[in-house]
């Protein structure tokens, strides 16, 4: 099971800026370890979901560096509202993690 | 090495089992996942990207700011921003030129999102990087060089 992803959310006027660190290795396929190529493991889509409605998709591809950080800014956003972020890798491994707007 | 059924599930099914999952209804709790699209990751020029992405013609716009450091010491962490500040903004995209495959990320808002995205990703050497942005259906880009002073390739 992934570990969980820490996300951050202020206020910053009527925009609430998100910040999220996921935990992934995000191997890239073309590295090698000992003449083996390491298969490519790394997330490929990312939702932003904000009190349940998505704000954000993302696609992303293996050039996203490990632990990917991501920041990204909901608009009509307050405090105490529910901030949720998703991954899915390309083996299918999904995980959601959740925060409040401080 | 003892194979369990969500293994198989996953080696065995791929994409095709989890859309017959998602169609089932088992992934109800993300519907508006966007769908990971191949062809744009594996474009090695810029030319060749536009193109897997059906865009025709871009617009060099200096509305678009690309936020980043000009020498990226390690190029395995190398910090992009990109904000627009075009009216619409419907998505924007990080691609490095000389990365093995040239699009890094792809960001996709709705009308409650401002376009202000900031990630990490790994330059492989020093190159230009394109932040490609559709506003109100059109095209634009900018770039900025960034210099990375070591690979991010494990080489």
């Amino acid at each position: 099971m992934a570990r969980p992803m820490r996300i951050r959310a202020r206020m910053a006027g009527d925009i609430a800026d998100v910040r999220v660190l996921m935990a992934h290795e995000m191997e890239t396929g073309t590295r090698k370890v000992n003449g083996k190529a390491v298969p490519a493991w790394f997330i490929s889509e990312v939702t932003a979901q904000h009190n349940g409605k998505t704000v954000m998709t993302a696609q992303w591809g293996p050039a996203v560096s490990k632990n990917p950080y991501m920041q990204f800014k909901v608009k009509g956003a307050k405090a105490g509202d529910k901030v949720a972020v998703t991954w899915k890798d390309n083996k299918g491994e999904t995980r959601t993690d959740e925060a409040a707007i401080a | 090495m003892k194979v369990e059924r969500r293994d198989v599930l996953k080696v065995g099914g791929g994409a095709a089992v989890y859309s017959a999952l998602a169609s089932m209804g088992f992934f109800a709790a993300n519907p508006a996942m966007a769908s990971w699209n191949k062809d744009w990751f594996a474009t090695k020029s810029i030319a060749d990207t536009l193109k897997a992405m059906g865009v025709g013609s871009t617009t060099e716009s200096s509305e678009i700011n690309i936020t980043s450091p000009d020498i990226a010491e390690n190029g395995a962490v190398v910090p992009v921003g990109v904000a627009s500040n075009l009216p619409q903004t419907q998505m924007v995209a990080v691609m490095v030129e000389k990365n093995p495959s040239m699009m890094a990320g792809l960001f996709e808002f709705t009308d409650n999102a401002v376009p202000d995205v900031s990630m990490r990703v790994k330059m492989g050497q020093s190159s230009d990087v394109y932040a490609l942005v559709k506003a109100d259906g059109k095209f634009y880009m900018a770039k900025k060089e960034i210099k990375v002073t070591l690979g991010g390739c494990g080489g």
